[in-house]
């Protein structure tokens, strides 16, 4: 009885390369899309900045299940209906971690805009027109001066944001990738045990959440260094 | 393209959407009742209580709403005695099940947005009830809840957006609320373009709506927080 207990439970935990890779990688295309779009909401074009918040409120207005159902079954639907109107011979698929990391980079490069928008926002002015003053080139000055900025501020909701998506990685076990809760589902159905399994999933998500709280502690304080605090 | 399908299975969506509604509100409204007494528990002077919320948020905040809900539908089922009890008919409802574990979920997000709000009254505002003689009840009924409940309006907009989108992994322990209704009729009708596109612009109404609305709100009972110097 434990050995069949500790013989899924190892197979569970072992997805957990899977869940942390789908979530890692959607994590990066989150952070690309939402500073092209943070940068977008802020620039001086006015067609670049409707794009941006066309995109954050669609994004957000619609759950993340049914973002993952359109990437998954509704857009190679419809390539596959211009395929057919182009008379090709051929059909769109995609696999599940590759709409998975779609969605979620799509779903969490909306709330990162909004992270990465009022961070810009916040870096003080002074900042910019010393780098200005000192005739910083636009590169160097993104690189020595935005940047180091941009991941204080943007860090508190940038951890926020990850906590939230490292959840939202369960839903792609939906679509059927082999993740933490998809192999915990198996699990379930084969020995007639769901609590014991359901609970070592949610154990396995739990310790990834507080860990990344602690990682992230540790990066917020060598990104304040050089900042004066009150005496308390 | 098979618009005429959604036309001819619009009333189906309205169904869904009714539930995506009831389920959204209905979990809002107890766990909102919840929350209230358990952010005052949250900052309690006795640490054994604080700790106990503290745990009981961590744990519900920590892991997917989707693990969730599977141990409470799939998985209480393990246990006899929970088979056996007077509330198992209730228990191996799927709206039961799906309901009890949104009003878990959201009342540990709820608390702790509470909680920060509680925190962040101005002390003058309490040593100011104190002065007036005000009892620790008269206290937490005419000052601490109210300026708690302006101070979390922004956080509880976003926590009751959250929460109308969460719905919609109801349909994963086979209720017809609008996602439900969308996979029926993908499967009905082996189109899967269309129906979800349809359920994907309800919600965004729903959420602009609730958007609007909520500003509304903010801008009525909150507006006194804003434009203030410093």
């Amino acid at each position: 009885m434990t050995g069949v207990v500790a013989e899924f439970a190892t197979t569970i935990l072992a997805a957990g390369a899977t869940t942390l890779l789908l979530g890692l990688a959607s994590l990066l295309l989150a952070t690309v899309l939402g500073l092209a779009a943070a940068f977008a909401k802020l620039s001086r074009s006015r067609a670049l900045r409707h794009t941006a918040a066309l995109y954050t409120f669609i994004v957000r207005g619609i759950p993340d299940l049914v973002v993952m159902l359109l990437v998954y079954y509704s857009v190679p639907a419809l390539l596959n209906q211009a395929i057919d109107a182009l008379g090709w011979d051929m059909r769109i698929e995609f696999s599940p971690i590759a709409a998975g990391i779609a969605a979620l980079g799509l779903i969490f490069g909306a709330y990162m805009t909004e992270t990465f928008k009022t961070a810009l926002q916040n870096i003080p002015k002074g900042q910019i027109e010393a780098a200005v003053a000192y005739g910083l080139t636009r590169r160097r000055m993104f690189t020595r001066i935005i940047l180091p900025h941009l991941v204080r501020l943007a860090l508190p909701g940038f951890t926020n944001n990850w906590l939230v998506l490292a959840k939202a990685t369960a839903l792609v076990s939906l679509i059927g990738l082999q993740d933490v809760m998809f192999r915990a589902k198996g699990a379930a159905e084969a020995t007639g045990m769901p609590f014991t399994f359901y609970l070592i999933a949610a154990g396995f998500y739990l310790s990834v959440t507080i860990l990344s709280l602690a990682a992230l502690t540790l990066i917020a304080r060598r990104f304040e260094m050089g900042l004066r605090e009150l005496a308390p | 393209m098979n618009w005429g399908i959604i036309a001819e299975n619009l009333g189906l969506y309205v169904q869904g959407a009714k539930l995506t509604l009831l389920l959204a509100f209905a979990s809002l409204a107890i766990s909102f009742c919840l929350a209230v007494p358990l952010a005052f528990l949250r900052n309690s002077r006795i640490a054994a209580l604080r700790y106990a919320v503290l745990g009981y948020t961590l744990v519900f905040r920590g892991t997917p709403l989707l693990v969730q809900l599977f141990l409470i539908y799939f998985g209480l089922a393990q246990f006899e005695l929970v088979r056996e009890s007077v509330i198992w008919p209730w228990l191996s409802s799927p709206l039961v099940c799906v309901l009890i574990a949104f009003v878990l979920n959201s009342t540990a997000y709820s608390t702790e947005i509470f909680a920060g709000g509680l925190r962040h009254i101005p002390i003058g505002e309490i040593e100011a009830a104190r002065a007036f003689g005000m009892s620790a009840f008269a206290q937490a009924r005419r000052i601490l809840i109210p300026a708690m409940l302006t101070r979390s309006l922004p956080l509880y907009g976003n926590e009751m957006i959250m929460m109308l989108h969460a719905t919609s992994l109801a349909s994963t322990v086979t209720l017809l609320e609008t996602t439900g209704v969308a996979r029926m009729i993908t499967l009905n009708y082996y189109i899967q373009f269309e129906p979800y596109v349809t359920a994907a612009a309800i919600y965004l109404a729903m959420t602009f709506v609730l958007v609007s609305a909520f500003q509304l709100v903010q801008w009525r009972w909150a507006g006194y927080l804003e434009n203030r110097i410093g």
